[in-house]
């Protein structure tokens, strides 16, 4: 048993154990935490197949920016946790029935003799110097540029949505503006009278 | 070395797991959201998977948007949460019934 097999199946067992952590977990702290360790184990198991730059990408964009806005977002809310819990044992039975069906049938397909050691063989390891973040780089900047450019305009919908969505303005708070400030003169603050002098 | 369909049936049990999960938490929208995002990592690793034993970028390139798309969509619904909370005082999936008429 190589050295590759037996990452594989500790890192795989530790990610199935913490995506059934992340669904049975009562607190969604806890559930967004037990999600950070799966995108680290598939991380590992992504390099595994050769795919650096993924595997990179997924700790720092999910665990560094997804995963902290979750947190952010659960810590925020005032989430009561009790009635939320409500009905886990009466969907249990359906929802693992389902699960259970879909997993069987998945794995009925694969292990068919398409996906087999014959017909996928493995492919040789690369060289030391092979860059995958090179390669990833040539085809997306080339064949892929279009797609490239759409997926930065999702992007940039996605920051104005949130802005667009969270952003409120509260006409009963109190507050300064700037500009009404600057622009003062000395008449409006400053009332001149003339009176006669107290004797 | 591993096969391919030890890596694909990693990617089913996962799925099955985030089907579950959402079957299961109905009520609690944010672990519905984590369950899609667990998803998403699944078919992920079939992408990779198939890359990696079919010697193809393609592959790879696709889940680069998909991260991306991925990303967007956890943003925003995030942020319809969050509004969602400031205007109703809830997040159960079971008061959310405006639309029924």
């Amino acid at each position: 048993m190589g050295f590759q097999v037996v990452v594989f199946w500790i890192f795989s067992l530790v990610l199935i154990g913490a995506a059934v952590g992340v669904i049975t977990t009562r607190n969604p702290v806890q559930a967004a935490l037990w999600l950070v360790l799966a995108f680290f184990n598939s991380a590992i198991i992504w390099m595994l197949m050769e795919a650096e730059f993924l595997a990179i990408t997924l700790v720092l964009v999910y665990v560094g920016a997804v995963m902290v806005l979750f947190l952010f977002v659960v810590m925020m809310l005032d989430v009561n946790l009790v009635p939320q819990r409500e009905g886990f044992t009466r969907y249990l039975p359906l929802g693992g029935l389902i699960a259970a069906t879909i997993v069987v049938q998945m794995i009925f397909l694969i292990r068919m003799r398409w996906f087999s050691a014959e017909n996928y063989p493995a492919p040789v390891p690369r060289d030391a110097d092979y860059s995958n973040t090179e390669e990833l780089g040539l085809a997306i900047y080339t064949d892929y540029l279009f797609q490239f450019e759409v997926a930065a305009v999702i992007l940039l919908v996605a920051i104005i949505a949130a802005i667009a969505l969270t952003m409120r303005r509260r006409p009963d708070t109190k507050y300064q503006t700037p500009g009404e400030q600057v622009k003062v003169k000395k008449e409006d603050r400053l009332r001149v009278v003339s009176m006669d002098a107290e004797k | 070395m591993i096969p391919l369909s030890h890596y694909l049936t990693l990617g089913a049990i996962l799925f099955g797991l985030s089907i579950a999960g959402i079957f299961l938490n109905r009520k609690n929208i944010i672990i519905i959201l984590m369950s899609i995002e667990l998803m998403l990592l699944a078919v992920n690793m079939n992408f990779v998977a198939f890359s990696y034993y079919l010697g193809d970028t393609a592959g790879q390139v696709f889940v680069f948007f998909i991260l991306t798309v991925a990303a967007a969509e956890a943003a925003i619904g995030l942020a319809i949460l969050v509004v969602l909370f400031r205007n109703r005082g809830t997040i159960n999936v079971a008061d959310l019934d405006e639309l029924q008429g």
